[in-house]
């Protein structure tokens, strides 16, 4: 059976809940609510899974829905989501992290219940929106509406100094996202000028037509990157991250590790390098060193943290140097590792935030120093800290060394950064993890238990196993099976680098024509070559069945 | 039977018992007291492999059989397929893991009996086994880095297996972490072996490697891999984490850090030999690495007073022997020391295990007595003594396993050890001035071998009884469960010698383990060859050589030790001076990386540059930015009221806005 617009409700079925959520009282029927529907949400985003088959066509989304009607006919914006194999883990990820996210705030939040499933549901809403849009202008407008919910559950349900990660959150991803803004205004009327008979459009298909001069590229290229880096984070544009996540409720964490970092390199996947190949290309070997020294860097820092949550913060920031060296290894394994780490980093991260949010529910302080010896009074809590831990860790056989092993080892064939050096010191990044991780394990969970607090504290129990339970199944499933995955999206991942080799080839050849005709000499027009599958097979048609 | 479905049980079984035991009784923790049960689901899971790997040792034909079960990782060109490979090598190397395995199994249900770990203990001894399976069967890169990372997290959970104690669990970590370093350079390998080969399957790697990749790619890579296993397989300079790890359980040192996980190292070298063969100037390293190592583990043994300690840099020391004979080409050899000292040094921890178990028993009754026993450490020598007429069992088994390891002639080490011995001899005669300073450092570290071994049975078992009230309190042998490894163990150290008898005897014709894996008979370990051969004279005369250090050594330290006591450590230290104390403290490595590596990367770099740094400069540079646009501004002045509902208000009218232009100005 086909469900119609599933993509679609997918997005906004969370926000449909939202406005129930709203309408209610009763902090029991909140939650129960928000539970239904973000289940809901989950067990129909399987459908597209379902439905998704890698093998019908590499480029063009599938269970599209599209309508332009939205706006004036002068201006080619659309209502335009689909679903590739870019995009389908994130997805997933996204919905199948709602369930998981209500069930870990069930206690913990305490106070203002409507509006905290209320703006979370919205929050799903909007990183879905995220990563199903295919318009830019659509993806913009999702992009800022995941900002103003996690403002609020920063600011209202966070700890001492929410305010204050508050506002850092909100400006320092604003100024990013302004700025892509203005390069997508100026791309949507260069490309409408260039390509749509002079109506700007921000569709990403006829913008992939528009072979971007090199020069113009540099520029869109950095206001784009800027956004995405600010949003990973990377190295040194992280500083709000440690402090949003501090002070952020469980749920928010893990939504923020978890999902809304990974909007960030989607965008440098699914924009910066097709869009803007030649100047993705020319600053490579930047974003390289910037993801090696935050892969060290964060690792470090995160070493020396007496804050078990700090200390997981401070590893994201580590991991996602992964990714993105990776997506600027600019080859197809290092590629496909990439978008895989963004879902395993998703799940193990999410994993971790979701314990040390449990110890904190217990006992109201997220410093190591106050822990120690809980192995002897909570078994099952530190069974699956462990587990995480070595999924965090890289450990081969857990979902985390699969992502690693292919960024690592498609960068070391990478052409565009050839570096031996590079992959080294990054490799490094795999015995730092084990540093810091290991050091939280020990002062948190080994040695006796001197504290009655500690002593006397309750392991999990039901509701947190069944939390906990599927994201474990998943570290294991991912790191022995991974390859259903990767077979999935493979045929985008290999559209994106072809996309991009082709992109890069026009552009070069535009440079070279105008060149030749600035210096008045005869050009000699050299026909594309013929063997990369020309442009108009690559694209789909832009009209697509409903 | 089809070997889909065997190597499927061997492997498989194994994981099922770490899952069974290690998931049920966390949940139930009813089950945790079922020791009966547990002991014997945890044993036969390795049991019942052996069974199948005797079954598949006999019944192989000579010809390496794969089997591939699905694939694991593919994009691209990368293609890993969890691949096995039965061959003479995994074989052997099967059978001492699952062997050995199961005998320390069996003793665990002993030694671990009461311990409310013990469902936790057999579930990670499985987990263990089957990482260690995959290491030995893999049929490529990928799969046995899966094997070797697993027992690196087995060893971390045994090491810390009593977490109560920081120290037990700081052992622990250091181990993962110094082991990771190694990975660290065998990841490195293997992403050049990809880059330049395509694959990292065996079935590649072992045919087409030696003449498709160039000679400075293939130094490089062997000498990654060798790196990598200077940290499995506790070399210099990544040797501190191996004797730390003697806080685990006494079966764990036994098996892990003794028999078969330490041996890795020398497994990947052997696997790799027609590779690794091609580069001389990275076989050198190996061998004076291994040379060094095992000298100096030797000097230090000497002056160790816990037993276990001093197991375990013997351990070091024989395992710079292996090295020794991989870095002269002789891998076979390399693989023959390891099958014999996985029953001789196994056998000595079990036997220390023994000891300690009953030691505390007298710590308990001298508790019980009401004396003070905060000092006393049931792992110290200095408080043994005599043991010999209480555990006959422990003490005749300790005794052989020590003649072995000495070199004794015609035990296990004898053979094993004057095999390595000769080859870097014979390497040396044919020209190789650095395989002659190996056989030199070899020799003498013969008879430190001889001498500390010795030394530690009679400070052990014989002379007096040095515990308090030692009239009155008396320990006890073990019971059946620990014994009997024991004498399986004996028995090994006693007759495995005799599969690989020198070639002197019958033209190497009896030398049946070279014959088995050598390259020269269809085997998959190649080996070096030599022009100038050494004359059958000779050989003899080499083998008079080791056989009179071994037995004069032997008779020296007996007496000395038999005479005099721990008297003779003291005035061994007085006549060594500062040699001795350099012993003591075990070279100062720890210090150094205490002291240098790790305060520097943790305290001076970390805690105090880069954290300081992060929120002071990089996040204070954002501050800045934002105070000073907030002080510059009258009219953000005026907008900054501070209340988050303003700047909500202000962000969803920004967005309207934009998307008001865009529909009505465009």
């Amino acid at each position: 059976m086909e469900i119609p617009f599933l993509t679609s409700i997918v997005i906004f079925l969370p926000a449909l809940g939202a406005l129930v959520v709203a309408l209610q009282n009763n902090v029991s029927s909140i939650r129960w609510t928000a539970l239904g529907t973000t289940l809901v949400t989950f067990v129909l985003s399987l459908g597209l899974w379902w439905g998704y088959d890698p093998a019908a066509s590499a480029a063009a989304p599938q269970m599209v829905d599209l309508s332009s009607s939205w706006f004036p006919d002068s201006l080619d914006i659309k209502y335009f989501v689909g679903i590739d194999g870019l995009n389908i883990f994130l997805i997933l990820l996204t919905t199948l992290l709602g369930p998981i996210v209500v069930a870990s705030s069930w206690t913990y939040i305490e106070k203002q219940h409507r509006g905290y499933y209320a703006l979370f549901l919205l929050l799903q809403t909007g990183i879905t929106g995220v990563f199903a849009s295919f318009d830019l202008i659509l993806f913009y407008i999702f992009f800022e509406l995941t900002l103003i919910p996690m403002y609020f559950i920063i600011g209202i349900w966070g700890g001492e100094d929410r305010i204050y990660a508050a506002i850092k959150f909100v400006l320092y991803t604003l100024v990013g996202s302004l700025l892509m803004l203005v390069a997508i205004l100026f791309l949507g009327y260069e490309a409408g000028n260039a390509v749509n008979q002079g109506v700007f459009t921000t569709d990403w298909f006829k913008l992939l037509d528009y072979t971007i001069p090199v020069a113009t590229q540099s520029w869109l290229f950095i206001l784009f990157a800027l956004s995405f880096a600010i949003k990973v984070p990377l190295f040194p544009l992280h500083t709000w991250l440690p402090d949003a996540h501090v002070q952020a409720p469980t749920g928010g964490s893990v939504i923020l590790a978890g999902v809304l970092l990974k909007m960030g390199t989607y965008g440098l996947v699914r924009f910066c390098l097709p869009l803007f190949p030649n100047a993705a290309q020319d600053w490579a070997l930047l974003f390289a060193v910037l993801s090696v020294i935050g892969i060290i860097y964060g690792a470090l820092v995160a070493r020396v943290q007496p804050d078990a949550k700090k200390l997981v913060a401070y590893s994201s920031v580590s991991h996602l140097g992964f990714v993105v060296l990776g997506i600027f290894a600019f080859t197809d394994i290092a590629m496909q590792g990439a978008v895989i780490q963004m879902v395993n980093h998703g799940i193990s991260t999410g994993a971790l935030f979701l314990i040390v949010g449990m110890l904190y529910e217990r006992r109201h302080t997220r410093l190591m120093e106050d822990y120690g010896g809980l192995a002897t009074s909570v078994p099952v809590l530190t069974s699956f800290m462990i587990f995480s831990v070595l999924a965090s860790a890289g450990l081969p056989g857990l979902n985390g060394f699969v992502g690693e092993f292919m960024i690592l080892l498609g960068t070391f064939k990478s052409e565009v950064i050839a570096s031996p050096l590079i992959v080294g010191l990054a490799t490094t990044g795999v015995i730092l993890a084990a540093v810091y991780l290991l050091y939280m394990v020990y002062s948190t969970f080994f040695g006796e238990l001197t504290n009655d607090a500690n002593a006397t504290m309750p392991d999990m129990n039901a509701r947190e196993l069944a939390l906990m339970l599927p994201l474990a199944i998943l570290m294991f499933v991912m790191g022995f099976f991974p390859t259903p995955f990767l077979k999935q999206m493979e045929p985008s991942t290999t559209f994106i680098m072809e996309t991009i080799q082709e992109r890069r080839a026009d552009a070069l050849e535009l440079q070279r024509m105008q060149e030749g005709m600035e210096e008045g000499r005869a050009v000699r027009v050299t026909p594309a070559p013929p063997e990369s599958g020309s442009t108009s097979e690559a694209t789909p048609p832009t009209t697509l069945p409903e | 039977m089809s070997h889909d479905l065997l190597v499927r049980l061997i492997l498989l079984l194994p994981l099922a018992g770490a899952v069974l035991l290690g998931v049920l009784p966390l949940f139930m923790p009813a089950l945790r007291r079922r020791e009966g049960l547990i002991g014997t689901i945890g044993t036969s899971v390795v049991v019942i492999p052996f069974a199948i790997a005797t079954y598949l040792f006999v019944s192989y034909g000579g010809d390496p059989v794969t089997v591939s079960y699905f694939t694991w990782m593919e994009a691209a060109e990368l293609s890993v397929d969890f691949a096995y490979r039965i061959d003479e090598l995994s074989l052997i190397m099967t059978l001492i893991v699952t062997g050995v395995g199961g005998v320390i199994h069996l003793y665990s249900a002993g030694y671990m009996h009461g311990d409310p770990g013990f469902w936790r203990f057999f579930a990670y001894l499985n987990l263990f086994i089957f990482a260690m399976l995959n290491l030995v069967l893999a049929n490529n890169l990928v799969v046995l880095f899966l094997g070797w990372e697993g027992v690196g997290l087995c060893s971390y959970l045994l090491i810390g297996f009593w977490y109560t104690d920081l120290k037990n669990s700081a052992a622990a970590n250091k181990a993962f972490i110094v082991n990771r370093i190694g990975d660290f350079a065998f990841l490195m390998a293997m992403f050049l072996i990809f880059s330049e080969l395509g694959s990292l399957s065996f079935d590649v790697l072992l045919t087409d490697a030696a003449s498709v990749l160039s000679a400075e790619t293939i130094d490089y890579i062997v000498l990654l891999l060798f790196i990598g296993a200077t940290g499995k397989s506790a070399q210099i300079p990544l040797f501190v984490w191996l004797p730390d790890a003697m806080a685990g359980p006494t079966p764990v040192s036994a098996l892990i850090h003794a028999a078969t996980m330490v041996t890795s190292g020398l497994y990947l070298l052997a696997r790799m030999s027609p590779i690794v063969l091609e580069t001389e100037v990275v076989m050198m390293i190996i061998a004076v690495v291994g040379a060094l190592t095992a000298i100096m583990a030797a000097t230090i043994a000497i002056t160790q007073n816990d037993i276990k300690k001093v197991l375990a840099y013997s351990t070091v020391s024989q395992l710079g022997y292996m090295f020794m004979a991989a870095g002269v080409g002789a891998f076979f050899v390399a693989i023959f020391h390891v099958l014999t000292h996985a029953f001789f040094k196994a056998c000595l921890f079990l036997g220390s295990g023994s000891v300690i178990h009953s030691m505390e028993h007298v710590e308990h009754d001298l508790e019980h007595e009401g004396e003070d026993v905060s000092d006393f450490d049931p792992q110290d020598m200095r408080t043994m003594g005599n043991l010999q007429e209480y555990m006959p069992s422990t003490g005749w088994t300790y005794f052989i396993a020590t003649l072995a390891i000495s070199g004794i002639p015609l035990l296990a080490g004898f053979f094993s050890k004057d095999e390595i011995l000769f080859k870097a001899f014979e390497y040396g005669y044919d020209g190789n001035t650095y395989a002659m300073f190996v056989w030199v450092v070899g020799v003498i570290t013969a008879a430190l071998t001889a001498f500390y071994m010795t030394r530690s049975y009679y400070l052990t078992f014989m002379g007096e009884e040095r515990w308090p009230l030692a009239d009155k309190i008396h320990p006890h042998e073990s019971s059946w469960k620990m014994t009997v490894p024991l004498w399986i163990l004996a028995g090994g150290s006693l007759v495995t010698g005799f599969l690989g008898l020198p070639a002197v005897i019958k033209d190497g014709k009896w030398n049946w383990i070279h014959h088995y894996l050598g390259a020269n008979y269809g085997g998959p370990v190649a080996e070096a060859s030599v022009s100038a051969h050494v004359p059958g004279s000779l050989e003899w005369g080499l083998i008079g050589l080791s056989s009179a250090i071994a037995v004069g050594v032997f008779f020296f330290a007996r007496s000395m030790y038999l005479s005099q006591g721990i008297a003779f450590d003291v005035s061994l230290k007085e006549r060594l001076g500062g040699l001795y104390e350099l012993w003591e403290h075990k070279y100062r490595w720890d210090d150094f990386y205490d002291n240098v590596v790790v305060e520097a990367l943790i305290n001076q770099i970390s805690r105090d540059g880069l954290a300081p740094f992060d929120s002071k400069i990089v996040d204070g540079a954002v501050n800045g930015l934002a105070g000073a646009t907030q002080e510059s501004s009258s009219l953000l002045r005026r907008i900054q009221t501070g209340v988050v509902q303003n700047y909500a208000l202000a962000l969803v009218f920004g967005v309207v806005l934009v998307i008001g232009l865009m529909i009505f100005g465009g």
